[in-house]
This record gives structure tokens, sequence and C-alpha cells, in this order.
């Protein structure tokens, strides 16, 4: 009898030391005075702000560093303006393929295939339908960019993914792919 | 020592056998049920004028960007649009809709009010032959999957319930064993006692503790053997202080990394693109959710679906999550406007006094993100993977070799790197990767 004592002892106390292993919660720190930073971390809540967000919009009309405010608005009749008037601000030497494919592996080849003609993964495991080839659309390289900013019926906006730059590149390559399919 | 991150109980594997057992359960159930379509496909063929099969090509081709058969998208629901309008009216309208609208028809303006003036690709290279055949497709019964669910949901229930059977079951198993015992036991007593034996009766010797007590050597050897083996345990237990490794923690959305990186294949950078340019990975705002998920809005999972942990009902629960929180209207295919944040819960956080940048590893160094954050396309839930301490940094800067092809403008310095370390491949710590002021100021 006393051994069964003994033995349920020490499962209580095996139990004990392994029930503070929770994986759901962080470990313990030693000063966690120089692992919490002071100032704001991205993402993190916030008293400051109203919204108690950290990442808050930028003013009302501000204009980042570098970038051009696009012009065409996002509706049928922006998509065919920037089809008939919009070029590329990139000449032959600043097109960047090798990186324009990286691009387009990553964030278009998903859905329009890795050649452009629609048959990406997505498509082929019929969670994404409709996606056209290339050759069957009459784009333009202006078009190409106004659908990676704006979004097109099923497709949505990647600008916040891609860079203005990028996606020019990226509408660069769309192009080739097209004159190869 | 290391902190091991999953602690298997056994009641978990029990669970996890259970469910396992269960999933190929429900895979089975699907295989049975997707013949039965397909057999109320061919019905329906034998009864239209088109080819529903061609048509279906087609549509999945041309229309599925913006049409759905049972649900409003860009475009309107096509599931029996063939009774809604006339044929021919039907081949102006596709061929090209923005002229039938010009001309005045009040059915087509009707529509493209109903359509928030959305105009229509017009699709003139489709022939008459090309459009019966799509509306052969469009006019298919709803398939009979559908009508099976209400049917099909009892099972998933039975099978929750006969879960909760087999472990009833071994829980009954178990304690018929201990009574079983009991019995064996005082019958055993009961035998000796008819034959005059005494069980209970100990003989004239000392215990053993008393005899362990009395021999000092060995006592001496116990308590230096545990006096070692407690400062190897503390010690270990002291080193994994402030490591995270394997932490897991219950996120607001059920996020399966295993569905989206690993069967779907998309880029770890698709979604959290500003790994590529900015120091933080970032976690995906919502709109990038939305890129996909505006047309996903239920799990339908595959044909060999047997990567599916969960239910179909709840992963579509999940994803109507998104959906509160970006304010999307399922039904009206429009956002609401009220959205709320989701507090994701951070999960690799380097301490404050360690600078780490993600574009100088995925970017310049080409690193892929599975080195640090392990297989991250198999996690259902995601974890932390790596210790994320200084040794395992240091240690990854010592072993790998910098690619310095290609990259001539640096040739030179490269070139009397290598020289001056006398190695053929420079590591990341040669290049002054593992000095004290890259991470720590």
């Amino acid at each position: 009898m006393k051994a069964l004592y003994k033995i349920a002892l020490l499962a209580c106390v095996s139990a004990v030391a392994t029930s503070c292993f929770d994986k759901s919660r962080p470990n313990y720190q030693y000063f966690p005075n120089m692992y919490e930073p002071v100032p704001y971390e991205t993402y993190s809540e916030v008293p400051t702000f109203a919204n108690g967000k950290e990442g808050q919009l930028p003013a009302e009309g501000s204009i980042p560093r570098g970038f051009t405010p696009y012009e065409y608005e996002n509706s049928t009749e922006g998509y065919e303006l920037a089809k008939a008037n919009l070029v590329s601000p990139l000449d032959s030497a600043e097109v960047d393929l090798p990186r324009a494919e990286q691009l387009f592996t990553i964030y278009c080849a998903v859905c329009h295939g890795d050649k452009g003609d629609g048959k990406g993964n997505l498509v082929k495991r019929e969670k994404f339908l409709g996606v056209p080839n290339y050759k069957d659309r009459q784009i333009t390289e202006g078009s190409v960019f106004h659908v990676v900013t704006c979004g097109l019926n099923s497709m949505g906006s990647h600008a916040n993914q891609l860079s203005q730059e990028e996606r020019w590149q990226v509408a660069h390559y769309v192009m080739k792919l097209r004159s190869e399919l | 020592m290391k902190k091991v991150g999953n602690h298997t109980s056994f009641s978990r594997i029990l669970f996890f056998c259970l469910a396992l057992s269960l999933s190929f359960s429900f895979a089975s159930y699907a295989q049975d049920a997707a013949p039965a379509a397909d057999a109320g496909q061919e019905a329906a063929a034998s009864a239209g004028a088109g080819d529903p099969a061609k048509g279906k090509e087609l549509f999945n081709s041309l229309c599925a960007a913006c049409h759905k058969l049972d649900a409003k998208m860009t475009g309107p629901a096509l599931r029996g649009v063939s009774e809604k309008h006339d044929r021919e009216w039907l081949y102006k309208w596709v061929r090209n809709s923005s002229e039938l609208i010009k001309s005045g028809d009040a059915a087509a303006v009707k529509l493209f009010a109903e359509n928030n003036n959305q105009v229509m690709t017009a699709f003139p290279q489709l022939s008459n032959e090309d459009i019966d055949n799509i509306l052969a497709y469009t006019s298919e019964p709803a398939p009979v999957v559908e009508k099976k669910t209400p049917g099909g949901e009892p099972v998933a229930q039975e099978g929750g319930a006969s879960n909760n059977l087999i472990l009833g079951a071994l829980v009954l198993v178990l304690l018929v064993l201990i009574v079983m015992l009991v019995l064996v036991n005082t019958t055993l007593r009961k035998v000796a006692a008819a034959n005059g034996v005494d069980v209970s009766k100990k003989g004239n010797t000392i215990s053993f503790w008393q005899a362990y007590a009395r021999n000092q050597f060995l006592v001496l050897v116990t308590s230096i053997l545990l006096l070692l083996s407690g400062a190897y345990f503390l010690y270990g237990y002291l080193m994994q202080i402030g490591v995270d490794q394997g932490y897991e923690p219950i996120q607001p959305i059920h996020f399966s990394h295993k569905i989206h990186a690993g069967e779907n294949g998309i880029d770890c950078k698709y979604c959290h693109s500003s790994a590529r340019v900015s120091k933080t990975s970032g976690i995906p705002s919502l709109n990038v959710c939305m890129n996909c998920h505006k047309n996903i809005s239920e799990f339908t999972g595959s044909k060999d679906s047997t990567y599916v942990e969960y239910s179909k009902e709840f992963y579509t629960a999940e994803i109507q999550k998104l959906y509160d929180a970006v304010g999307w209207d399922k039904s009206a295919q429009q956002y609401t406007g009220k959205t709320k944040p989701v507090k994701w819960v951070r999960i690799h956080n380097l301490p404050d006094f360690v600078y780490f940048n993600h574009s100088q590893h995925v970017s310049v160094a080409g690193v892929e993100c599975q080195t640090c954050h392990g297989p991250v396309e198999t996690f259902e839930i995601m974890k932390q993977n790596a210790p994320l301490t200084m040794g395992w940094c240091i240690n990854c800067h010592r072993e790998t070799n910098v690619k310095v092809e290609g990259n001539d403008y640096y040739k030179k310095i490269h070139d009397e790197l290598a020289k001056k370390y006398g190695v053929q491949k420079l590591t990341a710590a040669n290049m002054g990767g593992t000095e004290c002021g890259k991470c720590h100021y």
C-alpha cells in the first residue's frame, strides 16, 4: 500500500512539473524589461490613438516619397482610359526581367500560370475559375498595370503587395509572356 | 538541453487516431457522393440541347471569373438563366451586352442596373453552339450532392457520437479489468487462507531502506548522482527560459498554412509581401485574404482531401469570421463598411535588444522562409519552429555560405576576404555576420 502512495506522489509531482509547459502561452523571461520594447511595436495595440492601433493611416492627401499619384479611377472607363493612354515609365534598360519573373511567380502565377496561360495551381485545383489566357485578352502594359493596381472582376488589387515600380516590371513581364503564348 | 515543444499525451494520441479514422470515413463518404453527382449530370445531358460537359469547360474558363451557378458574384447567378430569358436575346447579350443595352432593350437595361452597372466582357468569339453548351451546363439541376448534405450531416453527428462511444467503451473495459484484478486477488487470498498459507506475514528481514541507509558508500554515490542530475536538469530548465520554441497560441481565426501554402502552393511572400522589402515580415492585411476569399466563400475541400483535419463546416465558419472582420456581405457581394480588427497573436518575437531584418535575409541573402520558420506548409496550426536563440543565429551565420556568384560589384572585396580567412567559400560570419554590433546596438 505504501508503494502505491509513493507512486501516486511521484505521478503528482511529475504532473505538477510538466503542467507548467503550456504551448499556447509564451515562456517566462529573465528580464522582461529588456525583452519588451519601450516604443510601440509593429501591429501592437496602443492606448495613444483613438482606434487603438499602432499602424496609423498617413494623413489624408499625403504622398509617400517617390510615389506617383495614379490618375485613372477604378472603373470600366478608367480601365479603358488606362488601356489606351497609360505607358510604362520604365525604359528598356530599367526593365529587369529576371526580377519581374520572380515577382510574377510569387504574385500572379498561382492563378495565371507560369506561362500566363490561365492554368495556375489554384485553377487546376478548381479553387479559382475563369482565369483567362493572356492571349485571349486585348491587353496593353497600361491595362495590366491598371488591373494589378485596381483589380478587375474577381481579381483583387495587388497594390499593397507590389510597389508601383514592381507593378510596372510585372506588366512588362506579362506582355513578354503574352507575346510568347 | 532543448525544451521540447509538443507534449504528446496518451489521450491526445488516442484522439488523433480517432480523428484520423474518422477523417478516412469522411473521405470515403465524399467519394461515394461524387459518382452520384456525375450520374445526375449525365441524366441532365440527355435532356438538354447542348453538351453540358463542353459547356462546363467554357463556363469555367470564360464565365466563372464573374459568375457562379448558385450565388451572386460580380455578375448574377446563372443557374436556370435560359428560362429567364429568350435564347436569341441571350446570344446577343453574351456576344456584346453593351450594344444591347445601348439599343435600349428593356430587359438588358434593367439587368445592367440590377448589377451595379458592371459591364460584362463581350465574347464575340462564341458561336451559338458554344453558348448553347454553356446554357446546357447552367440549366443542369442543382447537384445531387447538395441535396445529400442534409442527409450527410447526421452521419457527421453519428461520427461524433461514435467518437464518444468508443472512448466510453474503452473506459468501461478498463473498469472491468480493474474489477477483475481485485476479484482475482481476493479469491487467491481466500484460496491461500483455506490452504493455511499466511500471505501477509513477512520474514524477519530488515527493510530495503534500512539496509540502504546503513551503507554509507551507496548513500554518497546516490547523493552525488542526484546532485549532478539535479544540476543538469536545473541548467536545462534555466536555459530554456525566454525560449519560445513550440509556442502555438490559439489564433482568432483558424488559418491553416497547410491548406494555403502547402496544398494550394501559394508562395509565402504572396501574403507576407513585406518580408521582401522591410524589416518586419508582416501580418497580411485582410484585403490580401479578400483577394481570393471574395470568390472562395466556402471550403470545398479537394477530391483527395486527406489533408483536411477539420470538417468543411468548420473551415467555412472560419472564412465567415474573415468576412465579419472585413465587413463583407456574402449574399449582397458588397462591403458593409463595418470592420473590426483581427487580433492575431504574435508568435515569433525577438527581444527588443536584437535587431533582425527580414528583407536582408529574404531578398539579399535569398534564405528560404523555411530555414528559420520550419516546414510551415505542413503546419495546420502555426507554431514557432526554431528556438530563435543567439546560438542558433550564430550557428547559421557560421555555416551558411554566402551566394557571391554573379555579384561582380563586390568581387574584389569578396576575393580579399576569402584570401584573408583562407577559405574557398565565404560564410556570413566571415563577412562580419558575428560582430556584436550587427544585431545589438
